[in-house]
């Protein structure tokens, strides 16, 4: 069987990490991950980024961010109440 | 998930949603002090999500604050049809986007804002740096990540930062951005990979370098 294209599994790359491909696709994939090192490694480093943007530890909320919000929202919702 | 754990999530899921749905009420009956408890597991997310979209602190401090102070007063308008987290985050976006749209002009130079499934090279895994320390290693991934993220357009950028981020589902992320799920998707590829265009050489899988910590940690993946 013909294998499919590189560019073909970009395409699909996302689907793949997510695991919305079919069960056929996903082979078709496997099977020209397992020669193409190329696709390999753009899967790898697709894999990483998304490790990457969801710890915790990448965006970090500000020094009194929460005490800050609820101070302005207080003074709202007073201000709203004074001119009811 | 198997069979179980997937009932067992939604009913955890619904549980949580009535308790909420009975603090609205209480809140539009008066006890508007209640509203404060209410946001507060979802605080740290919006200003996450207003920091991705706009990469300015104080501007992102601020829409969360606007965003929430908007949620308060349209509060009686939420009438449970999606999750509370979902409408407060399509709050959120709103008021990031607005806030882009005033600074348009200055800024906006993306690679790309085409919604059509385009041609797509990815990066060419080549160099990569080596910096001892972790802590270093953070600083310096951040600020090449915000840089990545400030190259592509806002719509691709807010689905990296509702699912990836967020660990929202397409469902949700569609819902808050305010789009269909087939273009969350095809939005959520296109940002993914020009991410992983712009940060390739930083995201090769090895196990010294920038993302060496990460690798690590994720047990080499």
């Amino acid at each position: 069987m013909r294998s499919m294209q590189c560019k073909h599994v970009w395409e699909q790359v996302s689907g793949y990490i997510d695991g919305t491909v079919s069960p056929e696709l996903r082979q078709e994939i496997e099977r020209h991950l397992a020669h193409c090192r190329y696709c390999s490694a753009v899967l790898d480093s697709t894999r990483n980024l998304l490790v990457l943007v969801g710890d915790a530890r990448t965006f970090e909320v500000p020094v009194g961010f929460g005490e800050r919000l609820h101070k302005r929202l207080q003074q709202s919702m007073d201000a709203l109440e004074a001119g009811e | 998930m198997d069979q179980q754990g997937g009932m067992e999530a939604a009913g955890a899921a619904a549980e949580h949603s009535a308790r909420e749905a009975a603090i609205i009420a209480r809140i539009l009956g008066g006890e508007r002090e209640l509203f404060h408890e209410l946001i507060r597991p979802y605080e740290r997310g919006l200003y996450l999500a207003a920091y991705g979209m706009l990469q300015q602190q104080e501007d992102a401090e601020d829409v969360a604050q606007e965003a929430v102070i908007k949620a308060f007063k349209a509060l009686a308008s939420f009438r449970g049809e999606s999750k509370f987290s979902t409408w407060l985050m399509s709050i959120t976006l709103n008021e990031a986007r607005g806030r882009l749209r005033k600074h348009a002009g200055e800024q906006l130079d993306f690679l790309s804002d085409s919604e059509e499934e385009g041609d797509y090279t990815p990066s060419v895994l080549a160099d990569w740096r080596y910096i001892p320390s972790e802590e270093l290693e953070r600083q310096e991934l951040r600020r090449q990540l915000q840089q990545a993220m400030a190259k592509i357009p806002p719509e691709h950028r807010e689905m990296i930062i509702l699912r990836d981020v967020r660990g929202m589902t397409t469902a949700e992320a569609a819902e808050a951005a305010g789009c269909s799920e087939a273009l969350a998707k095809v939005r959520l590829h296109r940002a993914r990979m020009a991410m992983q265009k712009l940060l390739a050489p930083q995201l090769a899988p090895r196990q010294t370098g920038l993302l060496g910590w990460l690798n690590r940690k994720a047990g080499g993946r």
